[in-house]
């Protein structure tokens, strides 16, 4: 497998696991006891990553819509079992992670595709839906548990509200919008940031490739677009499956006993 | 009328049996409370009495044919429909955000009602509270004008009955006792039917037509007051008011 990688690529990695060996070496030294996580983390970095460029080259090669299709329910159901993982207290997280992940991706490629903004082959969407797939999971898994610590913290407010005869998305609304917000509030401050303090990833990989400035910014704005959409579908679905995990048919409130 | 046409009590519940999580919080419970009646739901914590109040609105769902509201079995009657007929009152007000007029509004308002600026008043008057207490922010009120806040809220859907779950437990003595008084004025004119969970014997003696006594989810203890609390009164719930069941 080593010898398929261009032995300039190979010293330009090993010349950079200089500076991971320089924070190990600083961590044994101010006795932080992280040199084995950062190793350890970047011999994982290594190991996946190289991984999935020979998986990604093979795809390409392949270039059928049930490659693509196949790798991106492999990403889906990734992210949507990490999120729900992260979503403790919220009643079938897991479901809840998977379903508003996969709708918000869905969504958003599919409006890029028939928009004609990427075309559907190996080498545009794959990497596109990384972004998307792996941005929607942050925001799945920050509005899940926003919804869960609102309710839980303003359950008395929630039951006042069904008492006077709200149903419980009525009652649950003002804090629902608080959990939306929190989950859209990074990627739109980055989006009005960006290029003021540092160079976005994918502009950066492309300049570094060789394209010039004006054409990496482009392909930035419309990734900055894209994940604001897909952050705006994904935070949506996941507040309308989240608050229905703690509402009965009969308007009751249910809080899962810790 | 015939004389054997007797009408419905306002509140009945037969035989309710109720658990959660598996554990059993009330067993075979049975109540009547009669239109216009206070009733006070009295024992130690975990006894049953906030459950058996969260049924009749069916915040905690009954089984059922155990709950009848003027005869009819409350799963059978839409529960937004039956809570807008029920006014309840929490421990803590729980009050939303915002103002007291915005507050009082909620109920009618999912309705599409909006109530003018004169009904808010008539409301807050209900609930002894003057009418420039309308624009105040909730966060400056004390927690008696909380409750009485939530009190009115709770009467802006022009309820029958009101719940009320140890509204007084968190007050000092002077506040309790403004809250009892707009209570009772409020069965007086207009002939509320009053369901009161408490642990004050003060109000107790006030105000209650009648007494339950719950313990570990069971009525052991049911009469009027001063049937129950008299002098010399061997019944549990003057055992239970000297501190001796527990």
């Amino acid at each position: 497998m080593l010898d398929n990688l261009p032995l300039d690529q190979l010293s330009r990695i090993l010349a950079a696991l200089a500076l991971v060996i320089l924070a190990a070496l600083i961590s044994r030294w101010q006795r932080l006891d992280l040199e084995k996580d950062i190793l350890t983390a970047a011999v994982r970095a290594f190991v996946q990553l190289i991984a999935i460029g020979y998986a990604l080259t093979l795809i390409f090669e392949i270039d059928s819509a049930l490659a693509i299709l196949s790798l991106l329910s492999v990403m889906t159901l990734i992210a949507g079992y990490t999120s729900g993982k992260r979503g403790l207290g919220v009643p079938h997280s897991g479901r809840v992670a998977l379903l508003s992940i996969g709708f918000g991706a869905a969504l958003t490629l599919g409006l890029l595709v028939g928009l004609g903004v990427f075309e559907f082959t190996a080498q545009q969407i794959i990497p596109i839906a990384g972004m998307v797939i792996g941005n929607s999971m942050n925001v799945c898994s920050l509005v899940m548990g926003r919804v869960r610590d609102e309710v839980n913290g303003r359950a008395g407010e929630i039951e006042a509200a069904l008492a006077l005869g709200a149903t419980g998305r009525k009652a649950a609304h003002p804090y629902l919008r608080k959990a939306l917000h929190a989950g859209m509030t990074p990627i739109v401050d980055s989006t009005k940031t960006v290029g003021l303090i540092q160079l976005p990833g994918a502009m950066t990989g492309m300049i570094l490739a060789g394209a010039s400035p004006l054409e990496a910014v482009q392909l930035q704005i419309i990734v900055m677009y894209m994940l604001i959409g897909a952050a705006a579908f994904t935070g949506l679905a996941t507040v309308w499956l989240t608050h229905r995990q703690f509402f009965t048919p009969n308007q009751q409130l249910v809080i899962p006993l810790a | 009328m015939d004389p054997d046409d007797k009408p419905n009590p306002r509140f009945q519940v037969r035989k309710l049996t109720l658990a959660r999580a598996g554990r059993p919080v009330l067993h075979d419970v049975n109540m009547e409370v009669a239109a216009g009646e206070i009733v006070c739901l009295l024992g130690p914590s975990g006894s049953g009495k906030s459950s058996l109040l969260r049924c009749l609105n069916r915040l905690t769902e009954p089984p059922p044919d155990t709950v009848f509201l003027d005869g009819r079995d409350i799963t059978t009657i839409e529960v937004i429909a039956l809570r807008r007929r029920l006014g309840m009152v929490f421990q803590k007000a729980a009050l939303f955000p915002g103002t007291v007029a915005g507050n009082i509004a909620y109920g009618p308002g999912l309705d599409g009602r909006v109530l003018s600026p004169a009904e808010i008043t008539g409301l807050l008057a209900l609930a002894d509270l003057p009418a420039d207490y309308s624009p105040r922010p909730v966060a400056e009120l004390s927690g008696g004008q909380a409750q009485r806040v939530a009190i009115a809220r709770a009467l802006a859907n022009e309820p029958s009955s009101l719940l009320l779950d140890e509204p007084t437990s968190a007050l000092d003595p002077g506040s309790r006792r403004h809250v009892r008084e707009t209570v009772e004025k409020l069965r007086r004119e207009l002939g509320l039917t009053v369901i009161w969970v408490t642990h004050y014997i003060e109000e107790l003696l006030d105000m209650a037509d009648r007494i339950y006594l719950l313990q570990d989810g069971r009525i052991v203890d049911e009469g009027p007051p001063g049937h129950l609390l008299g002098p010399n009164s061997r019944h549990k719930t003057a055992e239970f008011t000297a501190g001796q069941l527990e």
